[in-house]
């Protein structure tokens, strides 16, 4: 049976991981090699590299970063974080990433998941989507933001993932900008409402507070996926722990 | 010499990553005459199957490639290198494959989630050096859309459950080829190509 994937996310800003400075017993806390090495060792299923530099020179050593992770760390690999075109994609596939995230730039530009699924394969092209509640609705609708949250486009966030899936896309990375941060759980509604209209794999993301928030996100939110970060970075919960929690509740993970 | 065949698929820096791991040194190479030299042919793979056909006709790979499996010589094939050895693949209409293995190649059943991505078990059907050390029902790392049946069963050595029963590993003396990625596939992946490689110096 298709185990349930557990996937850490590591913000990466100028070559060095920005949250999670508290993580066990690491020489430099802030090294995504070393953090990535950890992970693997723990049992994650897969890792996503998301790059939060500005500058070119900081996407130089996201680059970097990657090359140095797939020489050491077996896993699939995911990047993503201001990829712009089609050249962009290739150099992070070419450093060993397995898949690369796009967002705001497929949002301006959708003919970039059907240009990246040809050259790659759709099963490299993950659309991520930060989307948002809009509030007062008799039915419940979110909304598509675009540049790190930033930025409002009026787009309904269930029929932009059917759209990129039709474009493309061969995953979707759906991250919950009302749960985001705060630890208290996935949006299950939205989780539910977007796994349930596409065919391809969604992960969820945004609100992980604890293992039990995973479980409802796979569970009632249908989600193929979790993703977290302050869970994991912070060493509130291991891997394992978290795997061995959702295995005696019944779903099916890789231990 | 171990040699990786590079057709501009995108994962052959992994494949080479893991052979690294274990203290190989393989050669990426796309050219046709360094094939009948190597010790150990990886066949990687993904994306769509017309594509890597279309590639493996211009860079005059094919016939290299249908010789070396016909004499014997040690091939793994990885994903898309394992589908493209069939008779053909149902993946965008009908498109002749390699030939070598008697076979379709079919679109995973609807109601799942479609590509088969992540984790999977993978039932050893029968004994091979290649489990050497690998429990049976080990997890692999699987993506694809399409999946192979082989007419001879008998090459089956290993299956996964997805909807459907997938043949996700076949062997035959030199020839192994497996739907996951065993460089994506953590040890027991690791372990899988140190088990094909050792079997490779043992036949020399």
């Amino acid at each position: 049976m298709l185990t349930k994937r557990i996937i850490p996310c590591l913000d990466v800003k100028d070559g060095k991981v920005v949250k999670g400075t508290s993580f066990v017993q690491l020489r430099d806390a802030g090294d995504p090699v070393a953090l990535a090495r950890q992970y693997y060792q723990q049992g994650a299923d897969e890792l996503v590299f998301l790059d939060i530099t500005a500058t070119p020179e900081g996407r130089d050593t996201v680059v970097d970063v990657v090359e140095h992770v797939s020489e050491q760390v077996f896993m699939p690999l995911t990047v993503g974080g201001g990829l712009r075109n089609i050249g962009d994609m290739r150099r992070m596939l070419q450093a060993g990433a397995d898949k690369v995230s796009i967002n705001t730039a497929a949002v301006l530009q959708p003919d970039l998941i059907g240009e990246g699924a040809v050259k790659f394969g759709s099963q490299c092209i993950v659309i991520a989507i930060d989307a948002k509640r809009v509030a007062n609705r008799p039915e419940p609708r979110w909304e598509v933001y675009i540049s790190s949250g930033q930025k409002p486009t009026g787009i309904d966030a269930v029929s932009w993932a059917k759209k990129a899936v039709t474009l493309g896309a061969g995953e979707v990375l759906l991250t919950s900008m009302d749960a985001d941060g705060h630890r208290a759980g996935y949006d299950l509604e939205l989780t539910r409402a977007i796994s349930e209209a596409v065919p391809v794999p969604v992960i969820a993301s945004g609100g992980a507070g604890a293992p039990e928030d995973l479980y409802q996100a796979l569970v009632i939110g249908k989600a193929d996926a979790v993703l977290a970060a302050s869970i994991f970075h912070y060493g509130t919960y291991s891997i394992g722990e978290t795997k061995k929690y959702l295995s005696e509740r019944g779903i099916p993970v890789r231990i | 010499m171990i040699v990786v065949v590079d057709y501009g698929a995108g994962n052959l820096r992994s494949v080479a990553n893991a052979l690294i791991r274990l203290g190989y040194q393989p050669e990426i190479t796309s050219r046709p005459q360094d094939l009948p030299n190597a010790s150990a042919v990886i066949l990687p793979g993904v994306g769509a199957a017309a594509d890597t056909m279309a590639s493996l006709n211009r860079l005059g790979l094919t016939d290299p490639i249908r010789q070396l499996i016909t004499d014997g010589r040690p091939f793994f094939g990885v994903c898309m290198g394992l589908q493209v050895l069939f008779t053909g693949t149902e993946e965008g209409g009908w498109h002749e494959c390699l030939g070598i293995i008697p076979g379709r190649v079919k679109k995973l059943p609807e109601g799942l989630k479609i590509p088969h991505m992540g984790w999977n078990q993978v039932k050893q059907q029968r004994d091979h050096p290649v489990f050497s050390s690998i429990p049976d029902e080990a997890n692999f790392y699987f993506v694809h859309s399409y999946y192979v049946e082989p007419e001879d069963k008998a090459l089956v050595a290993g299956e996964t459950e997805y909807g459907t029963t997938i043949c996700s590993v076949i062997a035959r003396g030199n020839l192994v080829a497996t739907q996951f990625h065993p460089e994506k596939s953590g040890e027991f992946g690791l372990k899988m190509y140190d088990n094909f490689l050792k079997l490779v110096a043992k036949g020399d």
